[in-house]
Formats: C-alpha cells, structure tokens, sequence
C-alpha cells in the first residue's frame, strides 16, 4: 500500500495536472481516507473471499498523462452487443472516447467525459460527484477517488426518455502491467428513462491488468433506470468495482451483473432505496471455470416504507473456479411494507469448485414481507438421466440444464435483444469457443 | 426382440430383481403386474439404465445387443422407450428444444440427416394430435407445472416422437382420470406395429381394458412367479396376489 501513497504525494501535480479543478477537488480528502484506512483488510467481514491488498500488493503501472484528446475514438473497433445504440462511448485505460456515429440525444441529455462534465456543469458535478461513494469510508472507493483521472458521465434532464440503449465499452489494452482507475456517474432526474449497457473487455491475455471502478448512480423520482454491465475479461484481469445506488420514490431500477469470463473481481452493490415505492431488481449471473474467482457483495437498504427489492445471483462455478455472494438486506426501523425477496442458486461443476454465500436479513421493521433462500447444488441427476433416456448424450443434456440454468437472470434483462445476444454469449462460453462479442477485440 | 436371462440387481447393496427371465418378441404386449415393492419399477429402471441401481448378474439382449454394456442415450437411439412413472421437470429447457435434440440425436444414430425447423414442426403437430396434447403445452418447459395427466400424455407424444421398437409403460396409468386414460391407451394402440412390441407395467386390470396384453407376468419379491394369457389380469383383479405367493 504504501508505494501508492508515495505514487501519490509524488505525482500529484501530475495526477492533476489534465483534469478539471471541480475532480481535483474531491482527490485530498479521499487520500486522507485511503491513507487512514487502507485498502480493506482480507478476512475483514466484508472482504472475506477477496483479498484486495493482496492483489495490488505488487508494483502496477499507471497512466498518469491523459491524453490531450477525448475526442473521437481511434482505434476501429465496434462492439455489437446491441444492434441499435443511442450512443456509444469508450473507457480506455480509464480515459473516455466518443463513439464515432453518434447520433445526437434528446436536449439536455449529457453523455461524455467526467471532466467535460466537471466544466461545463460545475453545479451539477458538485451536487453529485462522489456524494454517494463518501458516505462509506471504503479504502477502494477512496482509492479511486484520489487516482481517478477521467470517466463517463450520463446526465439525463427531467422528464426525458432516451429509447434505445447507451452503451460504455472499458477496455484495458497495453503491454505493460497496469492499474487504471475508472469513474462512471449517472444521473437520472424526476421522470427521466434510460438504458445503459455497459461491456468490459482486455485487449491482451497475457498482461495483468487491474482496474478499479467507482459507479455512482441516482435515480430521481419516477425515473426508470437500466444497468447492465458484463465482464468479459482475461483470466489475468483483477476488477475491483463499487457501485452507488440512491433511489428516490417510485423509482424504478434494474440491475444485471453478467461475469461471463474474468480473472479475479469483486463488484459491491449498496442500493439504498431512500423514498416510497422505489422498486430495485439486483440480478447477477456469474459463469466461472478454471481459476477464476468472483465475489458479489450486495447491500440493498430499504429505509422508507412501501419499496421492493428482488435480489437474483445465480452462478455455475466448474473446475477449480470460486464464487462468493454475500446479500445483506437492511429493513430500517419504520420501514413498514417492505418486500425484499432474496434468492442465491449455485450450480458447482466439480468437486474443486467453491461457493461461499451469506444471505444477511436484518429486519427493524414488523410490517413487511422478506424472504431468501440459498441453493448450492450440483446438476439435477433425476433431469440429466430423463434427458439421456430420450438419445441426448449425456454432455449435451448437460449443457442444455446449465443453459436453462443461466435463462433465470438473463429473461429480466429489459433491453431489447440484449438477453438474446447474451445467451448466445453463454453459449458460445459452455462450447469452449472464444466469447468474445461479434467485433470485439 | 428382448431378452432377459437371470437378470439380478441391486440398489445401495440391497438385491431388488432375484432372477429374472422374460422373452418378449416384436408384435407383442406384455404386461407385468404384481403389489408394491416387488421390483417392476426397478426393472423398468435397469432396462433403460439408471445409474442407481446395479446388475449384479445375468444378461439383457435387445436387438442382438447387450443393452447393459450401453449407456442410457444409447439404449434409446437403439429404440428402448421408458415412459416414465414420475416424468421429470426441466425448467428453463423448452418442449421443441429438448424434443429436437432427441429426435435428431436419433436421426444421427441411424445415419439420417437431422430435420431442420419446418420438418421438426411438422412432425411434432401430427404427433401432438395423436395424444390430443395441448398445444401451449409444447411451448412450455419440459413438464414445468404440467398436471399429472399432461405429464403422461407428454410421455406417451414423446414415444410417438421417437418411434421406439420397444416402450414400457411404467404404471402409465396412475393418476390419470379415466378420460385421460382412453386418450393415453388409444395413443398407445396407434403405434402399434408389426416391428414393435410393448411392456405395461400397472397394479390395476383397468388399463389393460384398452391396451389388451398377450402376455400377463406377475412380479413378485424380485422374481417373475406366474406368467400366463390376459386371463391372468382378470384373474389377479378378482382375487389379489396373495394366492400366488
């Protein structure tokens, strides 16, 4: 850890140097928080399967000159999850790009870089960059706080609707062992709609790559809000991702996190629904072989009366792969007519395979309907048999269960053919072909 | 067609099946009767190779092919049908995706190219018709919230599907309602052929009312104990098994 603090106070001029004054401005106080607390400590309650200070133990690379140019992006490369797009843009490295045939959104509507944001909405920047991820004193969140140096905003006004769906490809690209810091902020006033994708990629298998991602988004009154974002990512890729959730009433948002190939990641979800009637669907679907680990830790906070929350984690762990999931569900005092329904099913394909789950309900409230159920289990016997009594051999019966299996999250997906495009992703994935997304690098 | 010599198994090391001997050739209808626990569904079970239970000794010869040497796909692409007592659930695996792979598994087994969408359709509405099975019904997952009697009847459409040379009925008839029953047996009858043969397995003279065997046997604490012509149903529906031990 220490070398970081001495990256810091070393280069902190030219930390600085490229971004907006209103970015720098958040950057001291976060370095006093990561200095103070560190990088959450393994074995630490809520870092029980993933040990961040191990994994950022040894020396990484950083990019600490952002280049001049946020324009346009220059490398021909188009990911074609989603047929249609609103608007497409790029983290490279932690630094934003345009997509090249964006067309222009509704009025108002900002969608660009962190630092385009900071300057030419100072207000807006202040009353929301960093007021969710502060209210935590997480060492990671502080972490990518101090380092941060670009990321992608999408400011959607009062009221406005975008139709088809945004969407944000990170990639992690270079030949040098590397740590990038990525920011993504979205803001979404009363009644506003929209859909963000968001794809994960490296461009090299070979180079150890780490990133980590503080996301903040908030979701005004009535607005309906799509996230989406898939890893799809090297075996030698550590993500480390916190994501900030505030829901004002009647709200309506739906989560997916899809971990289709990776290294090591951790992605923390802190929902708090903080007015009446928001409604959260947090689903994640996580597919893990060979060595890879995947840790989801979820708190979804219900502090008013009147809001529901169903929480979905599913993963098929093979090999010597490891999963962990960890769901806590706070229903504070007077939070009358909660529902909050959990559900965590694990498919474990090998006996070397790990899963690790806690379902945390603390209930403050006497009113309301909550209910969780964890499965760990192996492939349905009694299925795979009657399958094979019909002339389905028996790795092909296997695959058609474990492709059942996946349909539970991905049927939630609301943009439209995202949940197609990712089937053919799993399946692509159970047939041991590369998975990469049609045009992806 | 299949035969079966001194056949023994066992499941978690406690011997079910005590030496069974059964003959059955093509064109005929066998049904094998007798009170719980005496080891029909465990015949069944063996035939068609669950991996739960374990041949101790003896043979099964079906087709010239010793069916215990093949794996559970394999005994069905050779044309061994079970239809089974408690079909399984399968959510999330559609009908049609679950039917197609069969189907063309079986085509590849016999050297036939597999059926593209139009065909497959086709044949699965003429078999549908067959066992008056719902249409929606195929458009759901494997047996997901089917009734008792939609899983029976959705055993007898997959039969029709596969065309076996030989279909046991594992007590095809409990839980069914009586019309559901008529429409099961008739569905049964229509694929008889002369290349074919079936064995029934029920407790009760009622479904062989409509399915006429040729040949009644009556399993008894692992053992075939009486075998004789349909007469021996009625007989058996009259006055129990309790003469027989």
């Amino acid at each position: 850890m220490q070398q970081y603090i001495d990256l810091f106070t070393q280069h902190k001029s030219r930390i600085e140097a490229s971004c907006a004054p209103l970015l720098n401005q958040a950057r001291e106080q976060a370095f006093e928080t990561f200095r103070r607390t560190g990088f959450p400590a393994y074995r630490s309650e809520d870092y029980t399967h993933t040990d961040v200070p191990g994994l950022l133990q040894e020396d990484f690379g950083f990019y600490l000159n952002r280049p001049a140019s946020s324009g346009a992006f220059p490398l021909a490369f188009h990911c074609q999850m989603l047929l249609q797009t609103a608007f497409s843009a790029y983290d490279v490295n932690g630094y934003f790009y345009s997509g090249e045939k964006n067309q222009p959104l509704p009025e108002g509507v900002f969608s660009g870089s962190l630092n385009v944001f900071a300057e030419r909405y100072p207000e807006l920047f202040s009353a929301y960059y960093h007021r969710l991820a502060m209210q935590e004193a997480d060492g990671l969140a502080a972490f990518n706080t101090a380092f941060v140096q670009d990321g992608y905003v999408l400011y959607v006004p009062e009221n406005v609707i975008i139709e088809n769906p945004i969407q944000l490809t990170n990639l992690l690209i270079g030949n040098q062992r590397s740590l990038i810091n990525r920011r993504l902020l979205l803001i979404f006033e009363p009644g506003a709609q929209a859909k963000v994708l968001v794809c994960n990629h490296t461009g090299n298998e070979q180079t150890a790559m780490a990133a980590t991602q503080v996301c903040e988004i908030f979701a005004g009154k009535g607005s309906v809000v799509d996230f989406c974002e898939m890893e799809e990512c090297s075996p030698q890729t550590i993500r480390l991702a916190a994501h900030y959730v505030r829901q004002e009433s009647s709200s309506d948002v739906r989560i997916h996190a899809i971990t289709l190939a990776n290294g090591t990641t951790r992605n923390n979800y802190r929902v708090d629904l903080a007015g009446a009637h928001a409604e959260l669907q947090l689903s994640g679907l996580t597919i893990a072989d060979q060595r890879q680990r995947t840790d989801n830790y979820t708190v979804i906070h219900h502090q008013v009366p009147d809001c529901r929350s169903h929480e979905l984690f599913q993963y098929l762990v093979e090999e010597q792969a490891i999963g962990a999931f960890s769901g806590r569900i706070i229903v504070a005092p007077g939070a009358q007519h909660t529902e909050a329904y959990q559900t965590n099913r694990n498919l474990l394909g090998s006996r070397e395979a790990r899963m690790y789950s806690k379902p945390q309900l603390e209930i403050y409230a006497d009113d309301v309907k909550c209910s969780h159920g964890m499965s760990t289990g192996q492939i349905d016997e009694t299925a795979l048999f009657y399958m094979r009594s019909r002339g389905i051999p028996e790795a092909e019966a296997r695959y058609l269960l474990k492709l059942a299996f996946t349909m539970d999250v991905l049927r939630g997906i609301r943009m439209e053919g995202l949940s197609d495009r990712l089937k053919w992703l799993v399946e692509k994935r159970f047939r041991g072909e590369l998975i990469k997304c049609q045009g992806c690098i | 067609m299949l035969t079966i010599r001194n056949l023994h198994a066992s499941v978690n090391g406690k011997e079910i099946l005590k030496g069974i001997d059964l003959q059955v050739n093509a064109r005929e209808t066998h049904a094998i009767m007798g009170p719980n626990g005496s080891g029909k569904s465990t015949l069944s079970a063996v035939l068609v190779g669950h991996p739960a239970f374990e041949v101790t000794q003896g043979e099964a010869i079906f087709n010239g092919q010793n069916l215990l040497a093949m794996p559970p796909e394999e005994r069905s692409c050779a044309g061994l049908f079970l239809s089974f007592q408690y079909p399984v659930e399968i959510p999330g695996v559609s009908m049609v995706n679950f039917m197609r792979t069969a189907v063309n598994e079986h085509r590849k087994y016999q050297g036939k190219e597999p059926l593209n969408a139009g065909e497959f359709l086709k044949l699965m509405k003429e078999k549908q018709a067959l066992v008056e099975l719902d249409k929606s019904l195929v458009n759901r997952s494997v047996n997901e919230g089917f009734s008792g009697g939609e899983k029976k009847r959705n055993e007898i459409f997959q039969m029709a599907m596969l065309e076996p040379r030989l279909a046991i009925l594992d007590e095809t008839d409990s839980g069914l309602d009586i019309d559901s029953l008529r429409i099961v047996a008739q569905g049964v009858n229509q694929l008889k052929r002369p290349d074919n043969a079936t064995i029934v397995i029920t407790h009760y003279q009622r479904l062989l009312d409509y399915i006429h065997p040729d040949v009644v046997h009556v399993l008894y604490n692992g053992r075939i104990i009486k075998t004789a012509g349909p007469e021996l149903a009625l007989e058996l529906e009259e006055k129990g098994y309790d003469w027989l031990k």
